[in-house]
């Protein structure tokens, strides 16, 4: 390597208080290499790029870009010098077009209304170019996750990008919008850009990379080329163990019918129809997984299930009760647990503590309440408690729930729904940003769950994670149940047949 | 423990110690931006009447320190701290649940119009029960008016903020409705009403003195709006349905009945300091009884940070500013319009330092 290094990062230290974020991390990014990152939910990842792209000022430390020591103080000074940066949370406004968040705070208001239209042009061709699909006067809170992502991504390229920062740009996408990204990395890679890439998938890590840094406790442990190594490797380094591939597991064993959902219609949030007729039956001690691409109804279902989107037509039963279209309120208090899709928009409260956030449900019920009043000593022994034994990595009870690492928020949510004592639990999205040692220890106890006589419903777009901890699978497609399958990897055709939507067998399948 | 948090350095200071590290800086950061919000502003004032020819930090002295004459000027400004405070203690509530109450003027004066009516309507009774129950008439109504603005936002989805404001208009074209006419005292020349039994007026702290027990009121009940948000289960689901509606209906909590609650709470604040207003202080109900104690509790929510206890200090700090104010008009040459732009510069600056703490917060 006697190349110089594209950036250097030295020796950088960062505490919040008495939280070490960095803690004296270096690390070395060649030209033109897809440098991937990764460790455990709270290693330092997230805050290690944010100082590279301006956001957080370092305490101590060099970064030599393009062979010059450099000290940013905001992203625009970054941005100037070509660095880019797409964060785990979107950071776009929503009631504004493609075209208007990109100009935002750049340049005078006055000069940017007259070159609106080369903005257009500008955003049109790079979107060509790189086959984003993104259409200049959309409005950001008509997108989808996918699409907003790209979005975010073509905003770094309409900036002029040499070095893009993507944070786990695909805890939020679709294996087919993954498999385009990828693409895209290796397209930008092509146009001699450099690209840093932070995920937990090891599977796309190792498709992509050409370089891997492994992150703990806020240094870098070790960086590999992509050759020298397997998922294996990678995981032990990470997580200092071998985390089993394969969960051990007991066979189902069902018993009574806990939820049962007879053809059920409801809308989206913009009328269109997305549920159409849903039938299914969760019993309890038996994990039942949704299959499917997303945007394929399994959003409004799991809200309309509950309680948060009105239902059209059809009936819900939870433990012999009617809850169809009861308000959450009513709907939680019959055993119902919900970790939802979207944790910032209905999981969290980002403002507010972890014990705040632990009794999210629970605010006026004993034992954290009493006669009207919070028994905060109960919040936070409860809140203490679940710190530990989901091993959520914070300063304390009382530390702000938006100051954790994206993977440890998931974690609160989890343990949260868990803890609750639910007779049924909703889970959209489990893995959402959570590390592979974090993912292995969630589906152990989503397991215990099932054993305990739970009932579970499971909604994913990952087949691994129904694979794993899944007794039958069933898929969605537009709105309606196409079919169901035992979680047998054996017949991923038939599963991803299905997830296109053709329910005849090929003639010849035989 | 150790396995547990690894990457936190515990060993650098001890818990408690870090505990109260962290408490005293949030302390500190609380602290001192208002009040170097308010010094900024009141620098900044004195170049403005130095620029217009005064001198300016005498000027601004008196403004701060000349109403500090003896206990009888120290008991003009706790009368006027009293609606400030009460207003500005129950707007923090509906702050913190993101209602944007502007209405407080105008729940202020059905407050007083309810306050008048009890008092002027029902004789005989005791002042025990009299003086309370005026009291409490303003408070209900102050509610009420509050509340209807609430309807129509949870029910409707109107702006809060344009429906309080028409709400201001009705209130205060009401009063003068009333005192010039169904309400008016038919021997006097002006516009104004009967004069409130004496069992009726709010009991006087001092006897010679026009301070009188709403102070009192005013200070306990900021103190109870602090325990309420800050430690009740009700508060609690204000707080969250302000910070993340989305959350909030996703925990079961009822969106519409808890921004009703919110808002009622800072009417019903705001029209019990209607009722001092008329019970304590001017005991017959005028066109005018307030000079704009609504707006100025929006600022003394604000500069409070949105927190109850601290609405006990900004709204005595306001109403020093409002007393060195007339004490200047008095004595000096000051037009009132300069007084008022002084003002008006607190006001602001005490919004940019809030920002600027919510920046401090996060780099810090
Ligand atoms: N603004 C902040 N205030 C206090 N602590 C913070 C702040 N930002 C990050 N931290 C802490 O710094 C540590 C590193 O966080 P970071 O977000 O970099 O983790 P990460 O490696 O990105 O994890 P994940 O995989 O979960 O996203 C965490 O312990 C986190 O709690
Ligand atoms: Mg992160």
């Amino acid at each position: 390597m006697s190349q110089k290094p594209f950036l250097r990062i030295d020796n950088i230290r960062k505490r919040f208080g008495p939280i070490v974020a960095s803690d004296g991390v270096s690390l070395e990014i060649q030209e033109g290499e897809i440098h991937s990152l990764l460790g455990e939910n709270g290693a330092g990842k997230s805050v290690l790029m944010s100082m590279i792209c301006g956001m957080v000022r370092p305490d101590e430390g060099e970064i030599i870009y393009k062979g010059q020591s450099v000290r940013f103080n905001s992203p625009r000074e970054a941005i100037r010098q070509h660095i880019g940066m797409v964060h785990q949370h979107f950071m776009l406004v929503p009631n504004l077009t493609v075209a208007e968040n990109y100009i935002l705070g750049q340049g005078s208001a006055l000069r940017v209304i007259n070159d609106m239209d080369e903005v257009h042009a500008k955003i049109r061709e790079l979107s060509d170019r790189y086959a984003l699909d993104v259409r200049p006067d959309a409005l950001i809170e008509d997108l989808s996750v996918g699409e907003q992502q790209r979005v975010e991504i073509l905003k770094t390229l309409f900036h002029g990008i040499d070095l893009l920062i993507l944070d786990e740009p695909t805890a939020v996408l679709t294996p087919q919008e993954t498999d385009r990204l990828l693409a895209l990395m290796r397209d930008l890679v092509k146009d001699g850009k450099t690209v840093v890439f932070i995920s937990h998938k090891l599977d796309e890590v190792m498709r992509v990379s050409d370089r891997i840094s492994v992150m703990r406790d806020g240094r870098v442990v070790n960086t590999v080329n992509v050759a020298d190594t397997d998922a294996r490797g990678l995981a032990r380094m990470m997580v200092g163990r071998d985390v089993g591939m394969e969960l051990a597991r007991n066979p189902a064993n069902p018993g009574p019918l806990v939820l049962s959902v007879e053809n059920l219609t409801c809308r989206s949030e913009t009328g269109l129809p997305a549920v159409r007729g849903v039938s299914l039956h969760v019993r309890a001690g038996e994990i039942v997984g949704i299959a499917g691409v997303s945007g394929n109804g399994q959003t409004e279902l799991s809200l309309a299930l509950s309680g948060l989107l009105p239902v059209d037509g059809g009936r819900v039963v939870l433990n012999g009760k009617d809850i169809t279209g009861l308000d959450p309120v009513r709907i939680n208090a019959s055993g119902f647990s919900h970790i939802p899709e979207d944790r910032h928009k209905h999981g969290i409260v980002m403002s507010m503590s972890l014990s705040e956030n632990t009794v999210l449900q629970r605010y006026d019920q004993p034992p954290f309440a009493a006669r009207g009043m919070l028994n905060r000593r109960m919040i936070s022994e409860h809140t203490r408690d679940l710190i530990k034994r989901f091993r959520i990595k914070s300063r304390d009870e009382d530390q702000r729930i938006g100051d954790l690492s994206g993977g440890n928020q998931q974690k609160l949510v989890v343990a949260r729904e868990l803890a609750r004592n639910p007779d049924f639990i909703l889970v959209n999205q489990l893995a959402r940003g959570i590390d592979i040692g974090a993912m292995e220890f969630v589906m152990e106890e989503m397991l215990k769950q099932r054993d305990s006589g739970r009932a579970i419903l499971l909604i994913s777009t990952e087949l691994e994670e129904l694979f794993a901890i899944c007794d039958r699978i069933l898929v969605m497609f537009h709105g309606e149940i196409l079919g169901e399958l035992p979680p047998d990897r054996t017949r991923l055709d038939e599963l991803g047949l299905l997830m296109a939507g053709k329910t005849e067998q090929p003639a010849l399948a035989g | 423990m150790e396995q547990v948090n690894q990457g936190v350095r515990e060993n650098v200071y001890p818990q408690a110690a870090q505990a109260l590290y962290r408490t005293l800086s949030q302390v500190a950061i609380s602290a001192v931006t208002p009040l170097a919000a308010v010094i900024v502003a009141l620098a900044c004032g004195a170049a403005l009447l130095w620029l217009n020819g005064f001198n300016g930090s005498d000027v601004v002295t008196v403004m701060i320190f000349g109403s500090f004459q003896d206990m009888r000027s120290v008991g003009e400004i706790l009368l006027k701290a009293t609606p400030l405070i009460l207003i500005g203690a129950g707007l923090c509530v509906a702050f913190r649940c993101k209602i944007w109450n502007i209405g407080a003027e105008g729940q202020l004066y059905v407050g007083a119009i309810a306050a008048t009516f009890v008092g002027t309507s029902i004789d005989g009774l005791s002042v025990w029960v009299h003086a309370p129950l005026v009291m409490l008439a303003g408070a209900i109504a102050g509610a009420a008016w509050a509340g209807i603005a609430g309807y129509l936002k949870v029910r409707f989805q109107a702006s809060e903020i344009v429906t309080t404001i028409m709400l201001n208009y009705i209130a205060i074209i009401l009063t003068s409705y009333l005192v010039t006419g169904p309400m008016k005292d038919a021997s006097a020349a002006y516009p104004q009403s009967a004069r409130l039994v004496r069992e009726a007026w709010t009991p006087r702290i001092v006897s010679d003195m026009r301070l009188h027990v709403g102070i009192l009121v005013a200070v306990v009940l900021a103190v109870a709006l602090y325990i309420f948000l800050q430690r009740s289960s009700r508060g609690f689901a204000l707080r969250v349905v302000g910070q993340n509606p989305h959350a909030a209906r996703y925990a079961g909590m009822n969106v519409g009945r808890n921004i009703m609650i919110a808002i009622c709470i800072s009417g019903a604040m705001a029209g019990l300091a209607g009722a001092f207003e008329v019970a304590g202080v001017t005991h017959r109900l005028y066109q005018n009884i307030s000079p704009g104690y609504g707006f100025e509790g929006i600022a003394v929510a604000l500069l409070a940070g949105n927190n109850p206890l601290a609405a006990i200090l900004s709204g005595g700090l306001f109403a020093t500013l409002r007393s060195g104010s007339e004490v200047l008009q008095i004595t000096s040459q000051v037009p009132q319009v300069l007084v008022l732009v002084i003002q008006g510069i607190v006001i602001l600056s005490v919004v940019a330092f809030a920002k600027l703490r919510d920046i401090i917060r996060i780099v810090a």
